[in-house]
């Protein structure tokens, strides 16, 4: 073996990986965020709304996710302003992750909503519950604790294909890892570096919902 | 700037056929890893279990395309230069390993341990234990969610256009870059991956409600 491995380089561009890394972390949070709130739409129409709602929330979840995300990320970045509507990287990177997790989120969410059982409200109003205990811990806390394990799975996976919206320079890790590397031409070293970032993260993430699973989602109920 | 022709889009539509080779050999290579890693996952050795549970986090904790950069880049390490059609069979393949042994160490879990037990009292020691008793009941378990994974894989080929190998949506790209007309020829391309993929996916469905009911 006669490779030099030289990560002095990379090391030394320690703040813009960290940097980075920031910039993942809020691009993934932020598309999440917006997920949520068009999945739970998303949810709530495909559940109760007039049928051609429904029929089109279900063609927009096949069609998400039955195409890959990096012909998402084109479409909206360089087939849009071909309608007139022009984005910036970071704008399109962050619609094209909002778009790809919501189709998921949405089938999640549902599965909560149905998960929740009309017998045991019942029962709760049976035993003399206010309706705010009955939403409380017969409604939202079961649902959230069917939902809870495949949303955040679906955060980390969100967080590590966010890593693909380099390929329109958004700013984000990798995006900095190709600038790095186009600099130093230590290609293996800095991608090598970003992988075990994204690693941590993943890990954090893991542990820190699995803490919060054990600590507020599977403990007895609280009266 | 040229007009975009007839030529073009056959181009595009005859790179598709890259597009299955790759996912093909990918779900080949992770089929032959997958089965490794989910018997080393359920087997008796601690130290192997541990390997395979840590083989499986690494990949799923990692992104896919960072997993091709290094499959692209690391064979140099040792000297080796690979093509992008390398790189991209070996970092799908291993990639589609872990994620294959996950699902199948599942599978093989939710056979009941009875039946493990039962056949081991009828003298089978452990492969044809496996092979007779435990994979028959537990590939009908696996079918659903490893098509799935197939889908997966499918759309996951699209990232082995960044490391330069000429599929699916590089070629998009290629024909792109010359006529720039973004919107009809990625559309294409996305109508494409989801012919392919959605009856993979409705089928996968089918055969989860049908394993359901069963179930019941």
């Amino acid at each position: 073996m006669t490779y030099q491995f030289d990560f002095t380089d990379v090391f030394s561009a320690w703040p813009e990986l960290a940097w980075g890394a920031l910039h993942t972390l809020v691009l993934s949070g932020l598309a999440m965020a917006i997920g949520m709130v068009v999945a739970i739409a998303g949810a709530l129409g495909k559940t109760s709304g007039p049928k051609p709602v429904r029929i089109a929330i279900d063609a927009y979840i096949e069609l998400i996710r039955n195409t890959p995300f990096l012909i998402q990320i084109f479409m909206i970045f360089f087939g849009l302003p071909s309608l007139g509507i022009r984005l910036s990287s970071n704008t399109a990177a962050l619609i094209a992750l909002v778009v790809n997790v919501s189709a998921y989120a949405i089938e999640i969410i549902r599965a909560g909503i149905e998960n929740i059982d009309k017998g045991q409200i019942e029962a709760g109003r049976a035993l003399g519950l206010k309706p705010l205990q009955i939403f409380r811990l017969i409604v939202l806390k079961p649902a959230i604790q069917a939902i809870y394990p495949s949303l955040t799975s679906q955060f980390i996976l969100l967080m590590l294909n966010s890593s693909v919206c380099s390929v329109i320079a958004a700013t984000e890790l990798t995006a900095a890892a190709g600038d790095i590397q186009s600099r130093t031409f230590r290609s293996f070293e800095v991608y090598f570096t970003i992988t075990c970032m994204y690693f941590i993260l993943s890990l954090i993430f893991w542990q820190a919902f699995g803490a919060i699973d054990r600590k507020f989602l599977r403990t007895p109920v609280k009266r | 700037m040229r007009e975009l022709g007839s030529g073009d889009i056959f181009y595009i539509l005859g790179a598709l056929r890259w597009t299955l080779l790759l996912s093909i050999i990918a779900f080949i290579g992770g089929s032959v890893g997958g089965t490794l890693i989910a018997l080393a996952r359920t087997g008796r050795f601690q130290w192997l279990r541990t390997i395979a549970a840590g083989y499986i986090k690494v990949f799923q904790g990692t992104p896919l395309l960072l997993q091709l950069f290094l499959a692209f880049f690391a064979p140099g390490i040792f000297g080796i230069s690979v093509d992008p059609w390398t790189a991209a069979a070996l970092g799908l393949s291993l990639h589609a390993s872990a994620f294959l042994g996950e699902i199948w160490r599942g599978a093989i879990e939710v056979v009941p341990h009875g039946q493990s037990e039962a056949a081991t009292a009828l003298g089978l020691r452990y492969w044809p234990r496996m092979a007779l008793v435990i994979v028959p009941q537990a590939v009908r378990i696996a079918i659903p969610p490893t098509v799935g994974f197939l889908v997966q894989l499918i759309k996951g080929t699209s990232l082995a256009s960044i490391i330069g190998f000429v599929e699916l949506t590089r070629a998009a790209q290629v024909i792109n870059n010359a006529t720039f007309h973004p919107f009809t020829i990625f559309g294409l391309v996305a109508l494409v991956y989801f012919i392919v993929c959605w009856p993979l996916s409705a089928y996968s469905r089918r055969m989860e409600r049908k394993l359901a009911a069963v179930a019941r």
